[in-house]
Order: structure tokens, then C-alpha cells, then sequence
């Protein structure tokens, strides 16, 4: 009580709620995005549980560990879980939640009881995802897109899990709702839009593209039930409608959604490269328009993932060549990282190891999907284990990198612990190359000729396979030696102090873990971010 | 913690809101615009089944209640609680009114043998079953959105009853507004897209 120069940190303060109340009834930004974290990683476990054992499956051809029924029912519950449970949420709903108000010298997001719904809404999603799985007639077979005519002939619990994806998607557009307000109302005295980190602007973006994207797959969603329970008939031939129609609606939504998983990725990476290169961010403004230029043209490259769907030669030349041309901003980024690390006193630390890699393996994510936003060289690899490398590239070796890099990066701040750099280290290198192992080989199948989403192979593409399933789970080992690696931090962590590794945003100017209140007094800005004195 | 209130910040969520509704019911339509297209003679003759009076008597409801409830924001603003009450009670009943008119509008319709996945449905040709789909998923989409209305406007009815809602702080009353606008906007697009087009 004397010592009130010292405020109580978030995690002592429980607002006088008690036990696990004073955390699924808090509205503290802080505490919400730790909620996030826990649930977000335990459905990231469950989900790559599932890659895992399909990975086990294609260890050799033929039937091994499961049938084909099952492997379907994997491979679209997998997709659903980690598509609408991890990243599309990620590292919006946690390090969003945490970071964003502090790092623009806010108390708390504009709208904390919102924040808190969304959160329950998550929640409600995933019930009724896993819900889907066990209850009723099986889990869905119909791949986490809910193609036309699979949902709605399927006997599988459809509805459910549609119906999931649909709560899943208000949960989301209530953050980025709360996002846009938080950004444009509570910025700190001074904080003009250029003088606002990196990670926010990406936030910024990907907000918009959740609140106007979101609502398109929900109605779309909608219309999937009211197919499967009263014939509606808009995506029925034999009524009359179009199943091609369900694709274009899906992906109007399913396209921006990368941007939504990518974008926030993007921005956690441009913080973290500064910090251990000792240098202000090159091209500061080219990477912040760069975000609102992806989340803008990524509305309109949907037709790309339906380039053998049935569609007019015009429109498919039309998707092409914007998908070209989203690729410049992201390439922008790219050369901006590069430069800032140019002549910078880089300091090679576990939160740039995960950044560099974030990089390189972008880099073969972005280009490979270059491969498929050609139309003739897309004709051969559609559908092919090609396609599923290049997405494993964009979204794990993408967000799913940022991720770790996000986590190492702040995890100091959130819990005032340091963890063993070293094994952390060792933890990145056996993911890295776990990683790597598990996926290249599908390139090269893909190319081949083995097609996506097959539980069964021809012989030829045995070594392919057999490869991919030893990195599965060289990847697994690195990835719990990672989450062991943080989880000892909470008996044998060192204490972290303010700032372990000099950075210059707002969150390393408050004691870690921070107060409730994030600023005794909230701070008045006069430079740019990522100045280095 | 100290209190924070941003009635600019409030009202920009609900705008931003405003937006993620108009694009739900953008979904449904873009799916309207294509079938329309395909099966223009279809739409023609499907909408000479809708009841064009019935739309008009709901349209007319739905405009008054946007009326009142825009008067009721200029009452609490002058500090006229009793007047507010009355005229959100009006937007309130206005609401009750459209959905008993909707009510026996369906009721006809359904007791004629026309709903997704009747018999009578089945053997139409495929853009009047296309069009009656549409007419029942969007009209029902726009249904549920007044008895989101009607449950805000309640809660905002006991709020000025209780003087939370007042002439320094009625953002509430005014989000609640906003939104009741848009349901009226949308019907304002789905009578003429379904009822007067034949």
C-alpha cells in the first residue's frame, strides 16, 4: 500500500473478480488477449494433431491408419479449425488485442465490452465447430470451403459446422470493428496517422478488410443452410441455380481472408527488424500504404482459385493480372525489411531468427503463388499438392512464423519473464527445418501430377510423401520444444526488465508485466516511431 | 478506472456496423442481379403473385417509424422524456404492425402452396422458384433484422423510462436510430426489387 508509485501489474489485479472470472468476464484488452492466446493455441495444437496423423496416413500408399471417410473428415475439420479458430483470428485477436492500444498510448480499445463479446462469440464458434465434429452424423467431408454440391448433398453435419464458421465470422468482424474505432478515437496526444507503429497500420488494414469482406461468407454461409433445410435451389442445377455462384460468393469473402491472416503477419515482422537492426524503418510511409493497397486490391483476385471453374477468358485475365499486382506492395515490404536491415547493427536474437525466416519462406510462398496466378501454368498445378505448399508457405511459414516471432518478441513484455534464448534457438531451427522438410516436397509432387486432398498415391510419389511425413513431425518436436520453452518461463523465467531487447514503440516504455492502465500518464508523441537515438 | 465516453467514437461504430449489414444484404443482392438476368421472364411473371398493396401499407409503416424514431432523438434532446417515450413507442408498435402484415402475407402465401421445397414450388419453372427463394430468405433476413430493431428500441424505450438515456447523453438513442434506419433502408430496396418490377 505504501509503495503506490508502483502500480499493481494486470495479472495481480484482478479488478476484484475472482479465479477464472477475473478472466473470461474481463474486459481489460490485456486479459482478452491472453484468452485469445490460450484458446488460439490450443486449437492450433488440435488442429495440427490432425496434419499430423493425415500426414501419417500418406506415409505410404494405400490404406495405413485410417480410412478414406476419415481422411476426409480430416482434412476439412483441420482446414475449418485452423482457418476460422487460428489464424484468421491470431495475431489480430492476440497480439491486437494486447498490443494495439498500447502501442498508440491508449488505455484500452474503444469498445472493451465488444472486445469481450467477440471473445465469447470465439468461443460459441467453437463449440459449435467441435460440436460438429462429434454430434449428429459425422464430421463434415466437404473441405473447409463448403463447396457446392459437397455441403449440400453431404449427410455429414454441414449445418453445424456452417454454422460455426458464421458465429466465427461475427467474432471477427466485431474486433476489426473495434479496431477501426480504437485506431481513429483514442491515438495519443501527438500520435498523427504517420507517427502510428507499423503493426497498428497493418491492424488498420486488416480491420476494414474483416468488417467488409466478413459479411459476404456469412449471408453465402446462410444460404448453404437454407439449401440443405428448405431447397432453396440458388446453387442446385436441377432448381434452376448455380453452384459455380457458391464459389464466387465463398471466395469474395476467402480471398480477402489471406489478406486478414497475412497482413497483421506483415506488421509484426516490420516491428521486430528495426528492434534488432538498431535503424528507424526504411520506407516507413511505403509500408504503411502498402497495407491499405493489399487490403484494397486483394478485394478483387477472387476468380484466381477459379481459373478452371468456368469462367469467361476475359474474366480470368482480369483475376490474373490484379493478382500480379497485389504482389507489388507485398514485394515493397519485402525490399523495405531487407533495406532497414542494410548497414544496421543487427542483433541476431530468437524474435529475428523467426522474423528472417518469415521472410524466406514468404518470399517462396509469394512467388510460388505468382505459379498459380498464371493461367496456364495454373491449369497444370490446380488442385495439385502444389496449391498446398504454397498456402502452407503463406499461412504457417507466413502468419505461423509471425506468430512465433510475435510470441518470443513480446512475450517479455507480457509476462515481465525471459525464457532460455538458447533452446529457443534450437527450438527455431528444428521448426525451420522441420518445416521445410514437411513442405518442399509437396512442390515437387504437386508439379508431378498428385492431386490435393487424395488418401491414396501411385507409387512414383512414395519418396515425396515419405519426406514430407518425417518433417510432420520434426516439425511437431521443434514446435513443442518452443511451447515447453515458454511455458518453464513461468517458474524458471528471468525477470525480463522494461525493455530486454531496445525497442522504441510505446510498449517498452512501460513496465513489464504493464499496469491495468497500461500509462500512469498517458504520453504526448513528437517523433516518428523507430527513432534510434 | 475513470469513466471513458466517446459519443463521436459510438456513433462511428455503429456506422462502420451499418456497413458489415449493408454488405450481408449485398451477398443476397448480387444473388438477386444474377438470377434476374438469367430468368428475366420468370421474375416477370413471379412477382405478379406478391401483393404490391401489402408492400406499399408495409412501406409506408416503416417510413413513419423511421420518422418517429428520428423525433425522438430532436424530444430527448430538448429534455421532453414523456414525448420521447410516446414516439418511440409509436416506431415500436409501427414494427409490430409490419410483422403482423407480414405475418398474414406468408400465412396467404404458404396456405397457397407457395414456400421453398413445396410440391406446388418443385414443378414452376426454375426463376419463379428462384425468385420465390429469394423473396422468402431476404423478406425473412429483413424479419429478423426488425426483431433486432424492436429489441434495441425496447431497451432504449426502458433507458429513457429510467433517465439514463437524457438530453447530455443519448448516443444510445441515436445508434439505435441509426439502425432502425437501415432496416428501413433495406425494405426500401427489397419492395420495389420484388413487389413493383412485374
Amino acid at each position: 500500500m505504501e509503495n503506490h508509485t508502483q502500480p499493481l501489474d494486470f495479472i495481480q489485479d484482478k479488478q476484484g473478480k475472482k479465479g477464472i472470472f477475473a478472466w473470461i468476464f474481463s474486459t481489460d484488452h490485456k486479459r482478452i488477449g491472453i484468452l485469445y492466446l490460450v484458446s488460439i493455441t490450443t486449437f492450433f495444437l488440435v488442429g495440427g494433431l490432425l496434419g499430423g496423423l493425415m500426414r501419417l496416413e500418406l506415409i505410404a500408399p494405400g490404406e495405413t491408419v485410417m480410412s478414406p471417410q476419415t481422411y476426409n473428415a480430416f482434412f476439412t475439420v483441420h482446414g475449418i479449425i485452423m482457418i476460422f479458430l487460428v489464424v484468421i483470428p491470431g495475431l489480430g485477436a492476440v497480439f491486437g488485442n494486447f498490443f494495439l492500444p498500447i502501442m498508440i498510448g491508449a488505455r484500452d480499445v474503444a469498445f472493451p465490452k465488444i472486445n469481450l463479446l467477440s471473445w465469447w462469440l470465439y468461443v460459441t464458434g467453437a463449440i459449435l465447430a467441435l460440436l460438429s465434429q462429434f454430434a449428429g452424423n459425422g464430421a463434415p467431408d466437404t473441405g473447409w470451403t463448403f463447396y457446392a454440391p459437397y455441403s449440400t448433398e453431404s449427410g455429414t453435419n454441414v449445418v453445424a459446422a456452417v454454422f460455426a464458421a458464421f458465429v466465427l465470422g461475427f467474432s471477427s468482424i466485431l474486433t476489426g470493428l473495434n479496431f477501426i474505432v480504437t485506431i481513429h478515437r483514442m491515438r495519443a496526444p501527438g500520435m498523427s496517422w504517420f507517427r502510428m507503429p507499423l503493426f497498428p497500420w497493418s491492424l488498420y488494414a486488416t480491420a476494414w478488410i474483416q468488417v467488409l469482406a466478413t459479411p459476404i461468407v456469412g449471408i453465402t454461409l446462410m444460404m448453404i443452410v437454407a439449401e440443405r433445410l428448405f431447397q432453396i435451389g440458388f446453387f442446385d442445377p436441377s432448381l434452376g441455380g448455380d453452384p459455380i455462384l457458391y464459389q464466387h460468393l465463398f471466395w469474395i469473402y476467402s480471398h480477402p481472408a489471406v489478406y486478414i491472416m497475412i497482413l497483421p503477419a506483415m506488421g509484426v515482422i516490420t516491428e521486430i527488424i528495426p528492434t534488432f537492426s538498431k535503424k528507424a524503418i526504411f520506407g516507413y510511409k511505403a509500408i504503411a500504404l502498402s497495407s491499405i493497397a493489399i487490403a484494397a486490391v486483394g478485394y478483387f483476385v477472387w476468380g484466381h482459385h477459379m481459373y478452371t471453374s468456368g469462367m469467361s477468358t476475359t474474366a480470368r485475365w482480369f483475376f490474373s493480372f490484379l493478382t500480379f499486382i497485389v504482389a507489388v506492395p507485398s514485394a515493397i515490404k519485402v525490399f523495405n525489411w531487407v533495406a532497414t536491415m542494410y548497414k544496421g547493427s543487427i542483433d541476431v536474437r530468437t524474435p529475428f531468427l523467426y522474423a528472417a525466416s518469415f521472410i524466406f519462406l514468404f518470399m517462396i510462398g509469394g512467388l510460388t503463388g505468382l505459379v498459380l496466378g498464371s493461367l496456364a501454368t495454373d491449369v497444370h498445378v490446380h488442385d495439385t499438392s502444389f496449391v498446398v505448399a504454397h498456402f502452407h508457405y503463406i499461412i504457417f511459414g507466413g502468419m505461423g512464423f509471425a506468430f512465433f516471432a510475435a510470441i518470443h518478441y513480446w512475450w517479455p513484455k507480457m509476462f515481465g519473464k525471459m525464457y532460455d534464448e538458447r533452446r529457443a534457438n534450437v527450438a527455431w531451427l528444428i521448426t525451420f527445418v522441420g518445416f521445410n522438410v514437411l513442405y518442399f516436397p509437396l512442390f515437387i509432387i504437386g508439379v508431378q501430377g498428385m492431386p490435393r486432398r487424395y488418401f491414396d498415391y501411385l507409387p512414383q510419389f512414395h519418396m515425396g510423401h515419405l519426406i514430407s511425413t518425417i518433417g510432420a513431425f520434426i516439425l511437431l518436436t521443434g514446435i513443442f520444444l518452443m511451447i515447453y520453452n515458454i511455458m518453464r518461463t513461468k517458474k524458471h523465467g528471468t525477470p525480463a526488465g522494461m525493455n530486454p531487447w531496445g525497442g522504441v514503440t510505446l510498449e517498452w516504455t512501460i513496465p513489464s508485466p504493464p499496469p491495468v492502465e497500461n500509462f500512469e500518464e498517458i504520453p504526448t508523441i513528437t517523433k516518428p516511431p523507430y527513432t534510434f537515438e | 478506472m475513470e469513466e471513458h465516453r466517446d459519443d463521436v467514437g459510438a456513433r462511428m461504430g455503429m456506422w462502420i456496423f451499418i456497413f458489415t449489414e449493408l454488405l450481408l444484404f449485398g451477398g443476397l443482392f448480387l444473388v438477386y442481379a444474377i438470377f434476374r438476368n438469367q430468368y428475366s421472364d420468370n421474375f416477370h411473371t413471379a412477382a405478379h403473385e406478391l401483393n404490391a398493396f401489402v408492400g406499399a401499407l408495409n412501406t409506408v409503416i416503416l417510413l413513419i417509424s423511421s420518422a418517429t424514431v428520428a423525433m425522438a432523438i430532436t424530444a430527448v434532446q430538448k429534455g421532453n422524456k414523456s414525448l420521447a417515450l410516446i414516439l418511440v413507442g409509436i416506431t415500436l408498435s409501427m414494427a409490430l404492425l409490419f410483422l403482423i402484415n407480414k405475418y398474414f402475407e406468408w400465412g396467404h402465401k404458404i396456405h397457397l402452396g407457395i414456400y421453398p421445397g413445396s410440391e406446388l414450388l418443385i414443378k414452376l419453372e426454375h426463376g419463379e422458384l428462384l425468385f420465390f427463394g429469394l423473396y422468402y430468405f431476404m423478406t425473412g433476413l429483413h424479419v429478423f433484422h426488425i426483431f433486432v430493431g424492436m429489441v434495441i428500441l425496447s431497451v432504449i424505450f426502458f433507458k429513457i423510462k429510467s433517465g439514463k438515456i437524457h438530453a447530455t447523453d443519448y448516443v444510445l438513442l441515436e445508434n439505435g436510430g441509426l439502425y432502425w434506419h437501415l432496416v428501413d433502408l433495406i425494405w426500401i430496396f427489397l419492395f420495389p426489387l420484388l413487389y413493383l418490377i412485374t
